[in-house]
């Protein structure tokens, strides 16, 4: 019995193997125990360069070279930097930049604007209430586009909608003119996103300590006192946060105009966003090189205007980057 | 009884063979509608190849055309058989992925009188290549619907005649009805750009790659466009939007200038319920064009070329396949064969018994072979922007075609 239980794990290793196979072993093991993690961590990082990285250098690689992908990989051949002198040459492209400017003002300042005070009121109000409410804000957030742009694609109609049946004088047609088709979209992508801002403040709100408010309600401050001098001060950091993701996803917007819009309609071109005009020189004019080059400098241009955004509310705003 | 089971016996032989000795499988990428004539033709395949098995893999119309341009970038998922959308052929023709089909072992020159003329001139690129074999065509004709034009106290010779009367009788028609004669005022802008070219030039580039976006065939599809739009004749709805669907369900969209293949959508899903009120004229002005029509080609790396080639001859050059893709999707042969069955002269119910498929051929036959190029698709997406701008923004039309050359030959610098 007492020799069954001592195995080689338990004892010794010298004790019943040459000195020299034991050593290996013990190093082995040693080696193996400090690989481990990196063995384990593996999935994600086999992932991440397969899908993450590679694709990354590949565009980069990809935006120096004029490449109809039609052709095959072999039609590739080396261009320089000329794809992106050919991009910001292109007129579509600098329209392109202006439209997905004004998408993002038209669309991501309403949204702060009415996220913070409502955000405000569903904290200070709501009790019992408060998970519906919000949670009936956030689902346009989860709801999936193509069920967004069947249900705007019928509010907004010219002749059936539910817009026009409301309002009154000759019908507007929403989607097909181009002087409303822009704040249709814009309102489209401001009601998709509300809900997601509302949460991001209502959870800032949340951390801040109760008794400055009742401190407040003491010394006679109104509600609209209370969020004018203690919410809003103490909600900068978050609002960087949040004005960051807006000022990200909005210069990349692509989704809901490109659902919104058909392709073949006359307004199309006037409500191109850049991301739009990138994937119509890869998709339909099969020209992979200058888009990859276009996704590139819109890259730049975001980073920038982060970095800008990062630089003005930084500092009082408790952003890390630019302190 | 033993002569039905010695007529049964090599078909129970032949369904027998099929399923033991399918050595072969030949992948077929295709898109809807076109995806149901492939599918109707199988069981005349199986009987004639049992060796072969077909896989149709079908995706949607957009989602084919990014599959296929991807699968040719990388070189990898390519199927042996490609069906391609007219709007796609000169950009994949010119790709240079495919086999060129004039060479042998396929010597597709020799087909060339069996087809519509110039179907072959649309699938062979700048290289004279080959890329494909035509299935089917679109014939450009007006379609109009008779009983409002009546009520309008209009005839078709008020539609016909020229394009200054075609805007006048659509005036009259809205005036009457408040019907529009037109979906959207670019359809007139297609139809004449596409109408009454000189040989050898394209819609937007001339065998040189030289653009022709300034010239005298524009400023005149812009001016007749502005007109129409001014006269209030279209509806302003984008084809194949719910918009325009509708209209052509209520009665609000009384004409059409596309392929005659359009007849075909009316009554299968568009508006079955307007049948017999329909009817098919030649375009306004005496103009020819076609419009849309779909190709098969194989790719230079399909892995079943032999079997492929036998495919898409079944399914081109094949009578009885055309036929009977005629009866299922309502298309238009490109065979000349198939043109000359005698179901091309049965009236069509849908179009109040006119014998339609007559005229379409007679079309057919007069439309010029005007050549593609790779960049057709980017000038069409061009020129409409500019031709919005002329017509919302009251653009010059002289400013604004210059505004397209220009650009147009920027992005077709290579």
């Amino acid at each position: 019995m007492d020799t069954m239980l001592t195995t080689d794990a338990a004892r010794p290793p010298s004790a019943a193997m040459p000195a020299r196979a034991s050593a290996s072993r013990a190093r082995w093991r040693k080696r193996a125990r400090k690989l481990a993690p990196y063995a384990f961590i593996a999935p994600f990082f086999v992932l991440f360069a397969v899908f993450g990285l590679f694709p990354l250098m590949f565009s980069v690689w990809l935006s120096l070279h004029q490449w109809d992908a039609a052709s095959g990989l072999a039609a590739m051949h080396w261009v320089g930097l000329e794809n992106y002198k050919y991009a910001i040459t292109d007129p579509w492209f600098s329209k392109s930049l202006l439209t997905t400017l004004w998408f993002a003002v038209a669309s991501g300042v309403p949204q702060h604007l009415v996220a913070l005070p409502l955000a405000f009121l569903i904290h200070m109000t709501l009790k019992r209430s408060r998970n519906f409410v919000v949670g009936a804000y956030f689902v346009p957030y989860v709801t999936s586009s193509v069920a967004i742009a069947l249900i705007f694609t019928t509010l907004f109609s010219k002749d059936f909608g539910i817009i026009n049946a409301l309002l009154p004088g000759p019908p507007i047609d929403w989607l097909g003119d181009a002087f409303w088709a822009k704040p249709a979209i814009a309102f489209v992508v401001f009601w998709r996103y509300l809900g997601w801002n509302v949460v991001l403040y209502l959870s800032a709100l949340q951390v801040i300590p109760g008794d400055l408010y009742e401190a407040a309600t003491l010394d006679g401050a109104s509600r609209w006192q209370q969020f004018r001098h203690i919410a809003l001060p103490l909600l900068k950091p978050m609002m960087f946060f949040a004005i960051t993701l807006t000022l990200i996803g909005n210069l990349q917007l692509f989704e809901e105009p490109f659902i919104l819009i058909p392709p073949d309609s006359g307004v199309a071109t006037s409500v191109m966003t850049t991301a739009m005009f990138m994937y119509r020189m890869a998709f339909a004019d099969g020209d992979f090189g200058t888009a990859s080059a276009v996704s590139w400098l819109l890259f730049f241009i975001i980073a920038a205007l982060t970095y800008g955004n990062a630089r003005l509310f930084g500092k009082e705003g408790g952003g890390d980057v630019a302190r | 009884m033993s002569c039905l089971f010695r007529a049964l016996v090599p078909v129970a032989v032949a369904l027998g063979a099929a399923h033991a000795a399918a050595a072969t499988t030949i992948t077929v990428a295709t898109f809807p509608d076109l995806d149901r004539a492939a599918k109707a033709a199988l069981p005349r395949w199986h009987a004639a190849h049992p060796d072969v098995d077909v896989k149709i893999v079908s995706l949607q119309y957009a989602d084919h055309h990014t599959a296929m341009t991807t699968a040719l970038a990388t070189g990898s998922g390519l199927p042996d058989v490609m069906a391609i959308d007219f709007k796609f052929i000169g950009k994949f023709a010119g790709s240079g992925g495919f086999e060129d089909l004039n060479k042998p072992p396929y010597n597709a020159g020799a087909l060339r009188p069996q087809f519509v003329g110039y179907t072959f001139a649309q699938a062979t690129n700048a290289a004279g290549e080959l890329a494909a074999l035509p299935a089917d065509i679109g014939p450009g004709t007006l379609l109009y619907r008779a009983d409002l034009i009546a009520k309008a106290g209009l005839t078709e010779a008020d539609l016909t005649r020229s394009w200054d009367s075609f805007i006048a009788a659509g005036a009259k028609l809205k005036a009457a009805t408040g019907a529009d004669l037109l979906a959207d005022s670019a359809d007139i802008v297609d139809i004449v750009l596409r109408s009454n070219l000189p040989p050898g030039e394209g819609i937007y580039f001339d065998r040189g790659g030289k653009v022709l976006v300034d010239g005298p065939r524009f400023v005149h599809a812009f001016e007749l466009g502005r007109a129409a739009h001014k006269a209030g004749i279209a509806a302003g709805a984008t084809i194949w939007t719910n918009e325009w669907v509708a209209g052509f369900r209520n009665n609000r969209i009384a004409g059409a200038m596309m392929g005659a293949w359009l007849a075909g959508h009316l009554k299968n899903w568009l508006a079955p319920d307007t049948a017999g009120k329909w009817r098919s004229a030649p375009l306004p002005a005496g103009a020819t064009a076609s419009y849309g029509g779909s190709f098969y080609a194989i790719p230079k790396r399909a892995a079943h070329k032999p079997e492929a080639w036998e495919f898409v001859r079944f399914m081109t050059a094949d009578k009885q396949t055309q036929l009977a893709s005629l009866r299922t999707l309502d298309t238009f042969p490109a065979l000349l064969a198939a043109q000359q069955d005698p179901v091309m002269d049965e009236p069509m119910p849908f179009l109040g018994g006119q014998k339609a498929r007559e005229l379409w051929r007679d079309i057919a036959a007069k439309v010029p072979a005007i050549p593609v190029d790779k960049y057709d698709s980017m000038a069409t997406d061009v020129v409409r922007a500019e031709y919005q701008n002329v017509i919302t923004q009251g653009k010059d039309i002289h400013a604004a075609l210059a505004d397209a050359k220009s650009l147009i030959e920027h992005r077709a610098r290579r």
